[in-house]
This record gives structure tokens, C-alpha cells and sequence, in this order.
């Protein structure tokens, strides 16, 4: 106990920076390992294996039309995972994310057929009421704390609910009337589901946009603040919060970019099929859910990427139709659909294991 | 809350800031009221530039809340929180970080999963760019996040491993670097030794005054009374929610802090009670009178 006085401490002035010295403790790891433990490339290897596989089986996938057909498929579940992978890399869930398509969809449909208004009309309603749903689920997660699952699962619920009650109550049936000879109608379509040719396959405009939302989704994630801040809300709340992130803004917003995806695949809906079915989109936000997975992002949120869902909605949308085209009994694709997620799981556990390795 | 350019941006601290005449921060009386539950209650706390600033407490006794009032996270209910002389009352971390109150967490406030670059800047992160394509500027980022870390003595060969990945001395270290670096005035560190080996306590307590004598006034909150003396100017010790002691170096040598750390009149109680059973040596132990220092009556101390 008597040692007490002479403990004045030993300041260390800071090193001279010179010609920089290393630490020595950590080897680089071959550019290959490095490149394995990125949240896509498993995702990417997994997308090339379904594909070769269903070129080597199903020969009728060779022709372009139906690789056109199959990444159309592949973008309407594209659409919506990249908005559901990026909230969940915000450390959160919406699990209603499949009924608030068909509800925007049904909002739009039956305000502008209801109303005899310029369809854009319902277009801009139906928007406000998406981001309003998305803003809703973000402001009850935030404001009691409560886990999105279960929050979002009222919301599902609600919606499902009301999607059916409101359409049977206004149209006396149980999906919407035809719009497509109202005033606009040719305008939205060409912009939410028209065709374009490319060297003499037609070519859905979703595909277009599904590439064009991606390569936005990655600039924001990994190249600005709000993309920070979502990596941030996602891995540790509390420490975001506490260095000066603003996680109830970042979080909500998240919910209301998936208000805007559900938008955008209602309104494809809509005008390439002219009619909503008001039962649909049970199920769908699994979908979009499991194609975030696959995509690398984990599910406890703060990793993750916007190109991963990508090819997760791919191997989606290729084995869906690659069944088809192969001739089997399309009742397989749950059962491939569940092998997938499973696989991508247990990647997914390595990849953060290895990740915080002390 | 989308305008984040802070004035503190990139604020790098001249090696010895101007010492002011008054405290950085003070508290006067100042307490909190979770409920009916009082965890603090008539503190009085100053911290001046240049000066290390120790309090110390056992568990529960009001430490974690203490410095939730000053970082922001909680308000006082009671008293008075001045920050240049100045009554403040934050309701957000943003706003103490703003003033230059700076919180380095027992948890430590970094985001395991991201690398350390990002964390370094996070929340307060640098971009270019016009608005619709303004982007955060790698680059700088990281070169101003490697000469900070090794102007702390930390050397780092790769800043995109995630912060998960370093050991606990090197996360409490990139954590005062970053305090640092954005203009800290004011240093709050929650047990930072807690967690740590003998060498790596050491390694902190260098940044410590490291960070003293880049004329910081840092708050060191320990239970540690060794590690609080090696580097303290002031120590004050909370019992209960109250202060017990309130001391400055000159004051008081490190076997006294220890006794009060160790719950001084209560240890001396026990040790009359030790001495009743056979075979538990009293003799090391201090009576009541050894505790010389001024003590703080607490209304709610239980003899």
C-alpha cells in the first residue's frame, strides 16, 4: 500500500510519424480469402450454380425470351428485396411488406375508378399511403420499443383485413374493376409495365428499374452518411445513438423505403394486369425477406449488401421459372426455396464469425 | 437532423488549449429522480481544463447516472449543470458533443460489425459533393482516422478490418482518439480499465494523460482507486447516491481514497465485527480514526 507516490504517470508523448510502421500482428489474408468473406459473393456463386444447373437440364432456359421472362420474375421480387434488405441491415422487419403491394395497388385502382380521376391521381394517393404504412410501422418500432415482428405483424394483418373488407365494400367484389380505359392509363403503364427490345426480346421495364434501384440502393449504403447510419442502427443502437446518430429518422425512413418498393411493385401490378386481386401478397414478404437472406444480410441486421438481394431475387426468380421450363412440378419450388435459405443461413453464420474473430 | 456539418468537425485541439479561468463544467447539487427512486442526489463536480477529474464508487452508486447528465443521455431533475458557466439541460448526446463533452462508453459505443474507419467517423462523418451526390470522403476519412490513431500511439495495418475484430485496449483506445480528435474538450471515460488486463489498463491510463496534457478536461470514471491515482488531480467518491468524499491530490493519499473507496466507516464497522470471529486478520485494516480526510455526511448513508 505504500507505493502510493511515486505513481505520477509515465506520459508518453505521441511517436514521431514517420515512414509509417505496422503493426506486424495482422497478415494480410489472401486477396481471395478476403473476397469470400464479402456478404455477395456467396450469394453470386450460388446464383451462378442455379443457372448453369437449369442451362444444363432445362434447355428451353438457353433461349432469350426466356431468360428475359426470368429476370422479369426475378424483378418484381427484386424490387421489393432491395428496400426489405436494406431495413434489415437497419436491424429490422416488415413483415408487411407483401399485403402493402397489393393495398397500394387497390388504393390506386379503386380511388381513380371510384372517382372517375386521371389514374396518375390515384397513383400519387396510393404513394402517400404506402410511405404513410412504411412511416406508421417505423414510428411504433420506435416509439414503444416494441420488436418490428410484432408490429409489422398487426400491420400485415390489418392490411390483409382491410384489403379484402374495403374492395368487397366498394367494388361488391373481390377485386377491382378494369381501368385501363381511363384517362392516363397508357402514360403509367409505359412507365410501371411496359417492354422494351433488346437485339429482338422483349424486355420488362421492371428489369431496368430492379438495376437502376440497385446501383442506387449501393451508392447510398456505402458511399453517404444515411448509409452509415444504417449499417450503424443495425448493429448497435445504442452506440449509434450515442455518438450523435440519428436512429429514430434513419430507422423510420428505412420503414418508408419499403412503403415506396411496395408502391412501385402495386402500381407494376396494377397497370400490367389492370386489376387488383384483393386476397393477394400473403406470403410475398417471406419471399422478399428470405431474398434479403440469401443475399447475405443478416438477419440481426449491421451487415449486409444492396448487391446481394440481387442475386438472391435472381436464383428466386430462376428457379421459379427454371422448374417451369425443366418440366417438373412447379410444387417444388417451396421446397427448393426453403434448401436455399438454409444454405445461405449457415454461410451467413460463418461469414460473421469469422468476421469478429478476436 | 440532416444538417450534421458540426461546428467540432475536424476541430483539432492545439497541444495546450488556453486554460480558463473557470470550470469547463460544474454541477451544483445537482441529482436525479428515476420515479420515486433518488440515484443521485446534491453532487457537486468540477471539471477544469487540463485537470483529470477521478470519481469513483461501488456499484450502484451512481456513477453510470452521473455521467448520463453530463454526455446527455438522461437530465437532471435537481440542481444545477453548468457548462462554461453557463445553466444547460441536454436533451440528445448530439447537443453535450456540440458543447465539446465527449463520452467514451463502458460499452464503448462502436458498431462491432463496421470497420474502424467508419466507426472513427461515425455520426459525425465527412462528405463532399452538391446535395443530391454528396458523398462521404473516404479517403480523408481514413487518412485522418490512421495519423490520429497513431498520434495516440496506436498503429493499426488495416483500417477496414471491423472494430469487433481489436482487442478491448485497442477499442477503449480508437474510442478516446476519436473523442479527441473532434474536438473534446471535455473527456468522459466510463471504466475504462474495467475490462482490461494490467498492461492494457496502463495503455489507457497513458492516453489518459495523454489526453491531460493536450489540455482536456477529462472525467475518470473508475472503481479502481489505483488506477484513479496514478492519473487523478481530483477525486471525488459517491456513495449512494451522495458524495462521500470530495478531495483534491494534495489532500489525500492513495491508502485513505482506497478506505473510502472500500466504504471507509463501513469497512471499520466490519472490522470489529471481523474481529470477533477467530482467524480473520483485522490488523491491515483501518479504524475510523485513520480516515482524516473531509467526509461528507450523506443524509441517506446507512451506518
Amino acid at each position: 500500500m505504500s507505493m502510493a507516490q511515486q505513481a505520477e504517470p509515465a506520459v508518453g508523448r505521441p511517436p514521431a510519424s514517420g515512414p509509417k510502421p505496422t503493426d506486424g500482428r495482422t497478415a494480410r489474408r489472401p486477396p481471395a480469402l478476403r473476397l469470400l468473406a464479402r456478404p455477395e459473393v456467396g450469394v453470386f456463386l450460388g446464383a451462378v450454380a442455379v443457372l448453369v444447373f437449369f442451362l444444363i437440364t432445362a434447355p428451353p432456359v438457353r433461349d432469350g425470351s426466356s431468360m428475359a421472362n426470368i429476370l422479369y420474375q426475378s424483378s418484381t421480387i427484386g424490387i421489393m428485396a432491395l428496400p426489405v434488405a436494406l431495413l434489415m441491415i437497419g436491424g429490422e422487419f416488415d413483415l408487411s411488406s407483401g399485403v402493402a403491394v397489393i393495398s397500394s395497388a387497390l388504393t390506386a385502382s379503386m380511388l381513380s375508378y371510384q372517382l372517375t380521376v386521371n389514374v396518375w391521381t390515384g397513383v400519387v394517393v396510393a404513394l402517400i399511403v404506402s410511405l404513410a404504412i412504411g412511416a406508421f410501422n417505423g414510428w411504433m418500432v420506435m416509439k414503444t420499443g416494441l420488436p418490428s415482428f410484432l408490429v409489422t405483424l398487426g400491420t400485415f394483418l390489418i392490411l390483409q383485413g382491410a384489403n379484402l373488407a374495403v374492395t368487397k365494400l366498394v367494388t361488391g367484389n373481390v377485386a377491382t374493376d378494369d381501368i385501363s380505359d381511363m384517362d392516363g392509363f397508357d402514360q403509367a403503364r409505359k412507365i410501371f409495365a411496359s417492354s422494351f427490345d433488346v437485339g429482338g426480346v422483349q424486355v420488362k421495364i421492371t428489369v431496368l428499374w430492379w438495376l437502376v434501384f440497385a446501383a442506387l440502393a449501393t451508392w447510398v449504403l456505402l458511399r453517404t452518411k444515411y448509409g452509415n447510419w444504417i449499417f450503424a442502427v443495425g448493429g448497435d443502437k445504442d452506440s449509434a445513438r450515442a455518438v450523435g446518430v440519428p436512429v429514430r429518422f434513419t430507422k423510420i425512413t428505412l420503414f418508408m423505403l419499403v412503403g415506396f418498393g411496395a408502391w412501385f411493385v402495386g402500381m407494376h401490378n396494377l397497370f400490367s394486369f389492370n386489376t387488383v386481386q384483393s386476397g393477394e401478397g400473403v406470403g410475398q414478404e417471406l419471399i422478399y425477406i428470405a431474398a434479403a437472406v440469401i443475399g447475405g444480410c443478416l438477419l440481426t441486421g449491421g451487415y449486409g449488401s444492396a448487391i446481394g438481394p440481387v442475386f438472391g431475387a435472381f436464383m428466386f426468380g430462376m428457379v421459379q421459372q427454371g422448374i417451369v421450363y425443366a418440366g417438373w412440378n412447379p410444387d417444388w419450388f417451396k421446397a427448393f426455396l426453403g434448401v436455399m435459405l438454409l444454405g445461405a443461413v449457415l454461410i451467413n453464420l460463418w461469414v460473421q464469425r469469422t468476421a469478429t474473430r478476436r | 437532423m440532416t444538417d450534421n456539418t458540426t461546428g467540432t468537425h475536424g476541430a483539432v485541439l492545439q497541444d495546450s488549449a488556453p486554460a480558463p479561468d473557470g470550470p469547463l463544467v460544474e454541477l451544483r447539487g445537482a441529482g436525479k429522480s428515476y420515479g420515486n427512486i433518488r440515484a443521485l442526489h446534491g453532487v457537486d463536480l468540477k471539471v477544469h481544463a487540463g485537470r483529470v477529474t477521478c470519481v469513483l464508487g461501488d456499484n450502484g452508486a451512481g456513477k453510470s447516472t452521473l455521467i448520463k447528465i453530463i454526455s446527455g443521455l438522461h437530465q437532471h431533475t435537481e440542481g444545477e449543470f453548468l457548462v462554461d458557466a453557463q445553466p444547460v439541460r441536454f436533451t440528445t448526446p448530439r447537443e453535450a458533443l456540440d458543447r465539446g463533452i465527449a463520452t467514451v462508453y463502458q460499452d464503448l459505443a462502436t458498431v462491432p460489425l463496421m470497420p474502424v474507419w467508419r466507426n472513427f467517423f461515425l455520426g459525425s462523418e465527412l462528405t463532399k459533393g452538391p446535395w443530391p451526390l454528396r458523398r462521404l470522403d473516404i479517403a480523408r476519412m481514413k487518412e485522418t482516422a490512421d495519423q490520429e490513431l497513431r498520434h495516440m500511439g496506436i498503429v493499426l495495418d488495416d483500417l477496414e478490418q471491423p472494430i469487433g475484430t481489436l482487442s478491448g485496449g485497442q477499442r477503449q483506445c480508437v474510442a478516446i482518439a476519436r473523442a479527441v480528435h473532434f474536438g473534446a474538450r471535455v473527456l468522459i471515460l466510463d471504466e475504462p480499465t474495467a475490462a482490461l488486463g494490467v498492461k492494457q489498463s496502463g495503455v489507457v491510463l497513458k492516453y489518459i494523460a495523454a489526453a491531460r496534457d493536450r489540455g482536456l478536461g477529462v472525467i475518470f470514471i473508475t472503481h479502481n482507486p489505483h488506477h484513479a491515482y496514478m492519473v487523478g488531480d481530483h477525486f471525488s467518491v459517491l456513495r449512494l447516491g451522495t458524495l462521500e468524499l470530495s478531495a483534491e491530490r494534495s489532500g489525500i493519499g492513495l491508502e485513505e481514497l482506497t478506505n473510502h473507496m472500500a466504504g471507509g466507516a463501513e469497512l471499520a464497522a466490519l472490522k470489529h465485527e471481523l474481529a470477533q470471529v477467530r482467524g480473520v486478520d483485522v490488523e491491515e485494516l483501518p479504524e475510523e480514526g485513520d480516515l482524516s480526510a473531509p467526509v461528507a455526511t450523506s443524509p441517506e448513508g446507512t451506518p
